[in-house]
C-alpha cells in the first residue's frame, strides 16, 4: 500500500507544487493539501482540504484519512501573505502546535517532513564561516519568521522524543528563489534602487524553487532522520547579486537602516524586517555536506544560477545584460588593439 | 585594415607568465593592460567573478586590495623575506607570527610577502578578530582578502580544505603594547590555533617579524578616548595624533619576515587537541621558537631605518 500525504500550506506556490509533485508519484496513493485559503492554482491529482491547522479539526483530517506521512510547509515568511505580524505569528506557531498535537495522537502516522529555514542560524558578526547543522546560533533570531522557525523547530524535536517511532526530518533551506516564487528577497531585488548597509557586503545563498521541492521530495520518500541544510553551492556576495540584477544600489548607514526599512515596508514596496536587515548586513553561508552525503541530495542549480535565473524570468537586468557588456568590452579591446598596431 | 588581434584577457596573470619580450619593454603593452583593466571593469560591473564561502575574492584582492600594500612592502619598509621555502608549496599549514605596530601592517605585509615572493603565489587566509568583522569597511575588505573570524570551525575548515592560515595569537595585546615592551611576545591566546592545527594534521610555521614594532611607536595609550570610541586602545605615539594624517604616516622601519622550520603535527594523535596540557606545551613551544628568532634577528640587525 502506497502513502497517504497531508501538505499543510497548499494553497501558496511551493506547497501547492510540492502537493501536485507529490501525487504524481507511484508510490503515493494519495495527498491530501490543507491550507486556510482555497488554492489558487492547480493541485493536480491532490486533493485539497479547506482547514486551518490552528484548529483541533485538522486531528480529524489526520485520522480520517488515515494520514502517514505530514510535510509541514505552513510557515508563512512574511507579514503581508498572513495579514499582519500577529496573525504570522499565530499561523506559525500556534499552527504548528496543534498540527504537532494532531500527528502526535495519529496511530497511521509514520514520517514528519518540516521545512524549515537557515534562518534560525541568526545572523552576526561574530558567526562562523559557515554553519553546520550541529552549531548552534552565535546570535540567535529575536524576531520574526527567523524567531518563528527557530520555535517550529523546538516544537519539531519535542514531538520526535515523544514519537520516536516517527521519523522526522527537517530541511532548513537557504533563501529560495525562482521565476515563479514571490518572497520578501526577490521583491528586495526587483526594487530599482536597493537599499544596502553601508560598510557590509553580505554573504548569500540561494536554493532554486525546483530543487527546494526536490529535496522535500527526497525527505518525504526516503527515510532519512534528521536536520539537514539545503541550498545551492557557492555564494553571491550581495553587491554581486545586485550587479547581476542590473541595480542600482543606495547604501544607508547602519543606524539609519531600520527607519529606511520601516518606510518602505509602509509604503509596501518590500518587507524589510530587522532581521532581514541583519542578513543583509551580514550574511549567512551554511555548509551543505550532510545534504549530499547522509540525505543524498544534490541540487542542480548553484546559488549563482538560481539566482540568474529568477534574474531572467523577471527580465530585470535589461539595462546591461552580461551579453551586452561582453560584447562592449570586446569592441573596446579590438579598438585598442588596432590602435596599439597603428601605432607599432 | 589589418585584423584585430586577439588579446588574452587574464587579469590573474603575473609579472613571470608574461612573455619575456614583454619583460623586457618594461612589463605588458600598454594596450593589453588596458584590455586587461577593462576586462576586469566589465567582470566587475556586471558581478561576473567568483567569491568563496569565506567571502574571499581573489581577483580583487590581487589585482586591487594589494596594489597599495606593494610600494609600501618594497619601498617604505624594503620588506626582507626568509626562509620561504618552510612555507608549502600546497596543503594545509599555519602561519603563527608575533603581532606589533599599532595597526596590524605587519599582517598584511606577511599576506603580501606570501602571494608575491613565495613560488606558489599563496594565498594567506588570515583570522581575525571579531572586532574587525564588526567595523564597517574594513570588515567588508577583510573578508574579501579573505581573512575570517578567528574561530576553531573557520580554522579547521580552511586548514582541511588545503588553504594557508595566518594567525596572530597576541592579537590586540601584541599590537596594542607599548613601545618599552617592543619584540616581548605577550600572551599566546588560549592556544585554539594550536588545536586546530593538532585536529587537521597541519604543520605550524613559527613566523618571526622583526620591524613592525618601530612603524608606530606607541608612547602612551589613551585608554579613556578608547572607551569612548569603542577600541581596544588609542594610540598616543610622537606624530600621532599631534600631526593629524601625516602622524599615521608609519616611520619606515627596516623589516624582516622570517618563516621559521616548520613545527610538524601529522605524527601526533589529532585525538590530543582535547588534552590540555599537549595544547599548552605546543603553544608554549611555538611562542618560544618566534621569540628566540625575535631575539636572534634583533642581534644581527645594524640598524632600525638603515639597509
Amino acid at each position: 500500500m502506497g502513502r497517504v500525504v497531508l501538505v499543510t500550506g497548499a494553497s501558496r506556490h511551493l506547497g501547492g507544487t510540492l502537493a501536485r509533485r507529490l501525487a504524481e508519484l507511484p508510490d503515493v496513493d494519495r495527498v491530501v493539501g490543507v491550507d486556510v485559503v482555497p488554492p489558487s492554482h492547480d493541485l493536480g491529482l491532490a486533493d485539497f482540504v479547506r482547514a486551518d491547522i490552528r484548529n483541533p479539526v485538522i486531528g480529524h483530517v489526520l485520522s480520517s484519512s488515515e494520514i502517514d506521512t505530514v510535510v509541514h510547509m505552513g510557515v508563512i515568511a512574511t507579514p503581508r501573505q498572513a495579514g499582519g505580524r500577529t496573525v504570522m505569528k499565530e499561523i506559525n506557531v500556534i499552527g504548528t502546535m496543534q498540527l504537532l498535537a494532531a500527528c502526535q495522537k495519529s496511530s497511521t502516522m509514520r514520517k514528519l517532513v518540516v521545512k524549515s529555514s537557515t534562518s534560525v542560524y541568526g545572523s552576526g558578526p561574530r558567526d562562523p564561516a559557515m554553519f553546520s547543522e550541529g552549531m548552534d546560533p552565535r546570535d540567535a533570531p529575536r524576531s520574526g519568521w527567523a524567531k518563528d522557525n527557530v520555535e517550529v523547530e523546538g516544537y519539531v524535536r519535542g514531538f520526535s522524543r515523544r514519537r520516536p517511532d516517527v521519523t522526522v526530518t527537517t530541511l532548513r533551506l537557504a533563501n529560495i528563489v525562482g521565476p515563479r516564487l514571490t518572497t520578501a528577497m526577490t521583491d528586495y531585488f526587483s526594487l530599482p534602487v536597493v537599499p544596502t548597509v553601508l560598510g557590509h557586503d553580505a554573504r548569500l545563498q540561494f536554493v532554486h524553487e525546483d530543487d527546494s521541492i526536490d529535496a522535500i521530495i527526497r525527505a518525504t520518500v526516503d527515510d532519512v532522520p534528521g536536520t539537514f541544510n539545503v541550498s545551492g553551492d557557492g555564494v553571491l556576495m550581495l553587491s554581486q547579486a545586485i550587479r547581476r540584477a542590473g541595480r542600482a544600489t543606495l547604501p544607508i548607514a547602519a543606524p539609519f537602516m531600520p527607519a529606511v526599512g520601516g518606510m518602505m515596508r509602509r509604503m509596501g514596496v518590500a518587507d524589510f524586517s530587522s532581521e532581514q536587515v541583519r542578513y543583509l548586513t551580514w550574511g549567512r553561508v551554511v555548509d551543505t555536506a550532510r545534504m549530499r552525503s547522509t540525505l543524498g541530495f544534490e541540487p542542480e542549480y548553484s546559488t549563482l544560477e538560481a539566482f540568474d535565473d529568477f534574474v531572467a524570468a523577471r527580465g530585470l537586468n535589461s539595462m546591461l545584460p552580461p551579453e551586452r557588456a561582453a560584447a562592449i568590452e570586446a569592441t573596446v579591446v579590438d579598438l585598442l588593439g588596432r590602435g596599439g598596431e597603428r601605432s607599432a | 585594415m589589418p585584423k584585430a588581434r586577439v588579446i588574452p584577457i587574464d587579469s590573474r596573470k603575473r609579472l613571470e607568465e608574461v612573455p619575456p619580450a614583454d619583460i623586457a619593454e618594461g612589463g605588458p603593452a600598454w594596450d593589453e593592460r588596458v584590455a586587461s583593466a577593462v576586462g576586469f571593469l566589465r567582470r566587475r560591473i556586471t558581478g561576473d567573478y567568483e567569491v568563496d564561502e569565506f567571502g574571499f575574492d581573489p581577483e580583487l584582492t590581487d589585482s586591487v586590495l594589494m596594489a597599495p600594500l606593494r610600494p609600501l612592502f618594497h619601498s617604505w619598509f624594503r620588506v626582507e623575506v626568509r626562509g620561504l621555502e618552510n612555507v608549502p608549496a600546497d596543503g594545509g599549514a599555519l602561519v603563527v607570527a608575533n603581532h606589533s605596530g599599532t595597526v596590524a601592517l605587519d599582517a598584511l605585509m606577511t599576506q603580501l610577502a606570501l602571494l608575491d615572493e613565495h613560488p606558489a603565489h599563496r594565498h594567506l587566509r588570515m583570522l581575525g578578530a571579531d572586532l574587525v568583522f564588526r567595523t564597517p569597511f574594513v570588515g567588508e575588505i577583510s573578508r574579501k582578502a579573505g581573512h575570517t573570524l578567528a574561530c576553531n570551525p573557520d580554522a579547521e575548515r580552511l586548514l582541511r580544505r588545503g588553504e594557508l592560515v595566518g594567525v596572530w595569537p597576541e592579537g590586540f595585546k601584541g599590537i596594542g603594547k607599548p613601545f618599552s615592551e617592543r619584540y616581548k611576545l605577550q600572551r599566546f591566546g588560549r592556544g585554539g590555533f594550536v588545536a586546530a592545527a593538532l585536529r587537521t594534521s597541519s604543520p605550524i610555521i613559527p613566523t618571526a617579524i622583526v620591524g613592525a614594532e618601530e612603524t608606530y611607536p606607541m608612547l602612551a595609550n589613551a585608554s579613556w578616548v578608547a572607551r569612548v570610541l569603542g577600541l581596544p586602545y588609542f594610540p598616543l605615539t610622537p606624530t600621532f595624533p599631534w600631526l593629524g594624517p601625516l602622524g599615521m604616516v608609519p616611520l619606515p622601519s627596516k623589516w624582516i619576515i622570517e618563516f621559521g622550520e616548520p613545527i610538524r603535527t601529522d605524527a601526533l594523535d589529532p585525538a590530543i587537541a582535547d588534552d590540555p596540557m599537549t595544547v599548552f606545551d605546543l603553544t608554549d613551544q611555538v611562542r618560544e621558537t618566534i621569540q628566540q628568532s625575535l631575539y636572534q634577528l634583533l642581534v644581527s640587525r645594524r640598524s632600525v631605518f638603515g639597509d
